[in-house]
């Protein structure tokens, strides 16, 4: 039972680090930039939900939909201001810009909002689910992240395979000036993916403070980098892969939480991803990139 | 001009001497004149440390093509060791300050330049991004370690222990490194001096390098690895030479770094931290071992500079990164630069787009 409940937690925790990475990896696909800003944008996710039900007692519902509305007009902003006039520059730049971002987002969040550390009252007012006699109990958080999850992951592949926008979004990661000479409009379709992944971002720091509820400046940048790890373990660009790895990597952190320790979990974390991209140099959906002289 | 005689390389290792011993000169006559205030002085080993670290990263960065994202990994290997070290010669009697920076920082330096061969042995298996994300996740690793990481001294010599204070078994003796906790009790033995003298250190075995055969060969596999194994050259042994070395250098300012404070924990030698040091090396132009030094001293400098708009200080240093970065791309910047180039040159249309930017 013990297994089957770490195993449940471990996909709940996973399906949150698998919405960030499908950020992660749409904008990498997209614009090959590493966006070290995307976990501060579930942040402000985060606190533009927690101020809208605190502090105007607008209902649940509300909030999440006004800080999904937020983060993608940030991203929008941030994709326009920052990172638009670096695109054909070298990556380095457009990274240190990203951790530019980064910065300000942490910092504006500590001016307006405080350092001390926000109570995020559960959101999810659901009664947790027992089964077994009482021997499994799954919290209606976990549950409602998993199907968020899967709701999104689903309907995302659908938008890239089948709409006209999503299919310019594959030809732009593929090939970015055979897509503009094919008369898709570049800048556009990469301000769309901002938007996405941003949004996306905004209902992973929502769910993530729904079963973790403490909310911080900083709350963000771990979950982001495990995201990105994520994003890497399934192999970058690729949208299953993304929450393939997500998923595994919420899974493996639980158990190495349980019967490793809590201290090491993170370590455990990295070190799977390491040794996995020695054996599969593209991640486990990745495509394989042939070198060209 | 008599600097104009020399040829571009020796003039770039001239400036880059002469911008050390000319910031010492000057810090110590403004120190002697009163000039420097408490939190400038207190800043000041820190600055050599970070510019160490800038140069040494910009080694890998720079000068051998590859992202790392996990230097101050190295850093804290380095630190620790150090503080280890420092705390057994103290106890076996050593007094000597200079003969136990001297040696705590040669050990810091082995210890984080095998570290850093042993993790650069997979890594240098990868590229590009997947190369940055993985000296991430080393990073993040050895900050775990550390964190779980337990070390005293007595007068049976050294106890380790990976689960707590309270299994090492020690009734007597100092405790080195606490896990979380990190060390304690550091004898605060860093001087200005030393920082200064480990910075020209870092940048002779640096510049050193880079003018050296193997690090024409390192340059090459950065510049086009294909083109550098087809004429014979190891890529993976020069790719690792730079790492180790970097590592090394990274170590042994950890050092310096750690022995001007009295406690450091594992947790401040973070992501965040290796960030910081690549911000270093990338305003500072890479492969630019002056331009490092520079901006290293400056960015450390600046938050302490920005003081009196404490609140929104660190927003401005957020706002000014990316200026840096945007600024120089934007349309109206680039024609305005061009205008004013050629206007200043009138040499025709081959003085202005002698300084373009080269493609990565």
């Amino acid at each position: 039972m013990e297994i089957l409940a770490n195993l449940i937690n471990g996909m709940s925790l996973g399906s949150v680090y698998a919405i960030i990475a499908l950020g992660y990896t749409m904008v990498y696909g997209i614009a090959k930039m590493l966006n070290f800003a995307h976990g501060d944008v579930i942040m402000v996710g985060a606190y533009i939900c927690f101020c809208s039900v605190s502090y105007l007692g607008l209902p649940v519902i509300a909030g999440v939909l006004l800080s999904i509305v937020g983060c993608t007009v940030l991203g929008i902003v941030v994709e326009r201001l920052a990172y638009k006039p670096l695109r054909d520059a070298p990556s380095l730049n457009v990274l240190i810009t990203a951790i530019g971002v980064s910065y300000f987002l942490q910092n504006a969040a500590l001016l307006i909002m405080g350092s001390d550390p926000k109570s995020f009252s559960s959101i999810v007012s659901l009664p947790a689910l027992n089964l077994f006699d009482g021997r499994l109990t799954i919290s209606a958080t976990a549950v409602l992240t998993i199907l968020a999850c899967a709701v999104i992951m689903v309907a995302l592949v659908m938008f890239t395979t089948k709409t006209k926008m999503g299919k310019a979004m594959r030809a732009c990661s593929e090939d970015r000036d055979a897509a503009q000479l094919m008369g898709i409009n570049v800048n556009s379709t990469i301000s769309m993916v901002f938007a996405i992944g941003s949004g996306l971002a905004a209902i992973a720091g929502v769910l993530m403070c729904a079963a973790y509820p403490t909310l911080m400046p900083t709350t963000g940048s771990m979950p982001g980098i495990k995201a990105f790890t994520a994003a890497v373990l399934g192999g970058i660009g690729s949208i299953p892969g993304a929450a393939l790895g997500g998923v595994l990597l919420g899974i493996i952190e639980i158990f190495a939480r349980a019967y490793i320790g809590t201290q090491l979990a993170d370590a455990v974390v990295f070190a799977v991803l390491i040794v996995m991209l020695l054996i599969r140099p593209a991640g486990l959906l990745g495509k394989p990139v042939n070198e060209k002289v | 001009m008599g600097i104009k005689i020399l040829n571009p390389q020796t003039r770039s290792t001239v400036i880059t001497y002469a911008i050390v011993v000319a910031a010492f000169i000057a810090v110590t006559v403004l120190d002697g004149l009163g000039f420097i205030s408490n939190s400038l002085s207190g800043q000041l080993v820190p600055i050599c440390a970070y510019v160490c670290l800038a140069v040494s990263l910009n080694l890998v960065v720079g000068v051998s093509g590859e992202l790392s994202l996990g230097h101050a990994g190295f850093m804290s290997v380095g630190a620790f060791t150090g503080v280890v070290v420092a705390g057994m010669l103290a106890r076996a009697g050593v007094e000597s300050e200079l003969a136990l920076f001297a040696l705590s920082a040669a050990v810091g330096a082995v210890a984080a330049g095998v570290i850093g061969f042993l993790v650069g042995i997979p890594v240098m298996r990868l590229r590009g991004d997947y190369l940055a994300i993985v000296t991430l996740a080393f990073g993040e690793i050895i900050k775990n370690l550390l964190n779980n990481f337990y070390v005293g001294v007595d007068d049976a010599g050294l106890h380790f222990s990976m689960t707590d204070s309270s299994s090492l078994g020690m009734t007597q003796g100092t405790i080195l490194i606490n896990g979380p906790k990190g060390a304690v009790g550091i004898d605060k033995i860093s001087t200005f001096v030393l920082g200064i003298v480990l910075v020209l250190i870092t940048v002779a075995v640096v510049l050193n390098l880079m003018h050296s055969r193997d690090g024409r060969a390192i340059m090459a596999v950065r510049d086009n690895r294909i083109a550098a194994e087809s004429v014979g050259i190891n890529v993976t042994k020069y790719r690792l030479m730079a790492f180790t070395v970097a590592s090394a250098l990274a170590g042994a300012a950890g050092v310096l770094y750690a022995m001007n404070y009295s406690t450091i924990t594992p947790s401040q030698f973070d992501f965040n931290q290796s960030i910081l040091i690549l911000v270093y090396v990338v305003l500072g132009g890479m492969g630019n071992i002056w331009g490092s030094i520079v901006s290293a001293a400056f960015l450390t400098v600046l938050p302490e500079l920005l003081r009196p708009i404490n609140d929104y200080r660190m927003l401005l240093y957020a706002v000014v990164l990316i200026l840096v970065m945007v600024v120089p791309h934007l349309k109206v910047y680039r024609r305005v630069a061009d205008a004013l180039r050629s206007r200043l040159a009138h040499r025709g249309p081959a003085a202005a787009t002698e300084g373009g930017e080269a493609d990565e």
